[in-house]
């Protein structure tokens, strides 16, 4: 029996093949700011894979995500400012500190439940923040200028825009496979269970605790990741980087996506940077848009983009 | 000494001033249990309002009356039109929904009052320093503030334990389909209990728009400060609310003004300096992580309302 493709998977094949050809496109005479809006949004991508792991499939409602961000963006730029350029360094160390953080977070915000959880964890998101805008410094409120990106072994070089390109989408397409392996694992389908019904989790044997601190470190360090692309992208980083709203942004692209979807994220990411894109080239005021849109997403569209595939059968 | 007391004061006014801002929070979320993230946008509004009918009608006093009023009826509105639906949902997706109505508001103000701030001008009559105790000056205006939050305060509680309608609020909050049952109208009940906590934020904006400007992202800042306030009092009470606030308002407030000087002791001027403004602003975060570990569901959990 060969499967009938539906929409849902021609829509994500399509989707992988433009982002795998688009330096192409680019090459032949397209725009290059759009390959800087599709790094930028691979990035976040991959930033909302890993909120993915804990918000959909973990059901632990991070609301202080974009943490990350900041600490491997920090990581990458105050090693930089200190003169020491190799990625061999810069970024295990990125990748150490968001996953330390995370652990420490992790382990006092996973005691508490539901509203207390979002809480604590943009509280201790906003505190990163006032960490690093203290930093006089590295900058402090106005942010840190990265002058050089990472160095690696030649001839892999990131200041190539389409190398980059491909470094970023490269290491989505892992985190993806990575996730995906990782939910339909014992270790992930023990994660949902503890989502479903904790208790009962625990009544078997599980200790859903430690479960749930492993998914967050592994999250928060993958974000981690992303946080070092970012500011290797932007040749900059600041500690608007780590704001809440930003953090907000996330959910949004992974609500928007479809939560617990592999793919879920990235369509997520891509449909709202494009739609930012989109609107902002017609009104200046596109957030009174915007807005009312994400409440409209909520209330009728639950399942997000990913969801409302699902339910179209060829 | 003067100092410290003078700090004191405007800690307890800072403290206040939260505790109007999370009474709302906390109203909303214990009885529909809504998280609202938009709470932050009708204090900005409020102070937008504030600022716009005081240079109407030229008086301070009555440009508030308006702001007020004017605040009270969007946010029946704001439930009518988006709130309403919400109710019974996933906190996730009041968390996205609201987050949507910030990036409307800040947008819509924007639009209306373009991208500059505003200023509210005080009245002459509150532009003075009084003599609060023998040898001690303090603000009017923030003393006037410190006065009417707390009777807001008291107003609160004895409309939540001693009329009818905090009668049913209480009863609609622990049982929402009994109260339905005996013949209770508990849209309009919804309604009137968000609007009370629009109101409340919007007060909390216009009070404040005097002694700061009046600009979009304002509300932004302080919504997080009013959840860590209703966290910390534990979330649904509104003793917990005002102890909780007064108690972050003055560590707040306080830290800010000694922590330099403390931190000298210990570190070298040089490090005190730099780590000065960082550790302060993140005192009440610490002492939220603190309440957090040690009572999961904060000082005054819910059932002691």
């Amino acid at each position: 029996m060969t499967p009938v493709p539906n929409l849902r998977s021609i829509v994500i094949v399509v989707l992988l093949a433009a982002l795998v050809l688009l330096p192409v496109y680019v090459q032949f005479g397209g725009d290059r700011f759009v390959l800087t809006l599709f790094t930028r949004i691979v990035i976040l991508a991959l930033a909302a894979v890993s909120l993915n792991l804990i918000l959909g499939y973990g059901g632990m409602m991070s609301f202080g995500h974009a943490v990350y961000l900041g600490i491997g963006g920090y990581a990458v730029g105050m090693l930089a400012h200190e003169g020491i350029f190799s990625g061999f360094v810069q970024w295990p160390v990125a990748l150490a500190a968001s996953a330390l953080f995370a652990l420490v977070i992790g382990a006092l915000s996973l005691r508490t439940r539901g509203v207390y959880f979002i809480m604590i964890t943009l509280a201790f998101a906003q505190m990163a923040y006032y960490v690093f805008a203290g930093l006089a410094r590295y900058g402090g409120d106005d942010g840190l200028t990265i002058y050089k990106r990472s160095e690696f072994i030649p001839p892999l070089n990131l200041s190539n825009k389409v190398q980059f390109y491909y470094v970023c989408l490269a290491l989505l397409f892992a985190a993806i496979y990575l996730v995906w392996r990782l939910t339909n694992s014992r270790f992930g389908l023990a994660i949902q269970g503890a989502r479903s019904n904790d208790t009962r989790m625990r009544a078997i044997g599980f200790p859903t605790y430690r479960y749930r601190l492993v998914c967050f470190v592994i999250a928060g360090t993958l974000c981690g990741l992303a946080g070092a692309l970012l500011a290797n992208h932007t040749d900059f980083v600041s500690p608007a980087t780590m704001y809440w709203t930003r953090s907000g942004d996330l959910i949004i692209m992974v609500v928007l996506g479809g939560m617990a979807s592999p793919f879920g994220p990235l369509i997520g990411a891509v449909a709202l940077l494009l739609l930012e894109e989109v609107l902002s080239g017609i009104t200046e005021y596109w957030q009174i848009i915007l807005g009312p849109l994400l409440l409209l997403v909520v209330l009728f569209a639950r399942g997000g983009i990913d969801g409302l595939l699902k339910q179209v059968r060829r | 000494m003067t100092l410290f007391i003078e700090q004191c004061l405007n800690g307890l006014q800072f403290g206040l001033l939260l505790f109007l801002l999370a009474a709302g929070l906390t109203l909303v979320f214990g009885i529909m249990d809504l998280v609202n993230l938009a709470h932050g946008s009708l204090y900005m509004i409020g102070a937008y309002f504030a600022a716009t009918f005081a240079a109407w009608t030229g008086s301070f006093v009555l440009g508030a009356v308006l702001a007020l009023i004017a605040t009270l009826m969007i946010g029946m509105a704001v439930e009518v039109i988006a709130m309403r639906r919400l109710y019974g949902r996933d906190h996730l997706d009041h968390v996205l929904g609201t987050f949507g109505l910030i990036l409307f508001f800040d947008e819509l103000v924007r639009l209306i009052w373009g991208p500059d701030g505003m200023s509210l001008p005080l009245p002459s009559w509150l532009n003075i320093s009084v003599q609060i105790l023998p040898g001690i000056q303090y603000s009017a205006y923030k003393f006037s503030i410190i006065v009417v939050a707390l009777a807001v305060a008291i107003f609160l509680y004895v409309l939540v334990m001693r009329t009818r309608i905090g009668m049913l609020i209480r009863a609609g909050a622990s049982n929402r389909e009994m109260v339905g049952a005996l013949g209770v109208n508990i849209k309009l009940l919804y309604t009137l209990v968000f609007g009370l906590g629009a109101a409340l934020a919007g007060l909390a904006g216009l009070m404040q728009a005097p002694i700061l400007t009046v600009q979009i992202g304002m509300g932004e800042n302080i919504l997080i400060l009013a959840f860590v306030v209703t966290v910390i009092g534990g979330i649904g009470s509104i003793r917990g609310a005002f102890v909780a606030a007064i108690l972050v308002g003055f560590i707040d407030t306080v830290g800010r003004s000694y922590l330099p000087d403390l931190l000298r002791l210990v570190l070298s001027p040089n490090a005190a300096a730099t780590a000065a403004p960082a550790l302060s602003s993140m005192l009440i975060y610490l002492l939220m992580a603190i309440v957090l570990v040690v009572k999961p569901q904060g000082l005054f959990s819910a059932g002691e309302k």
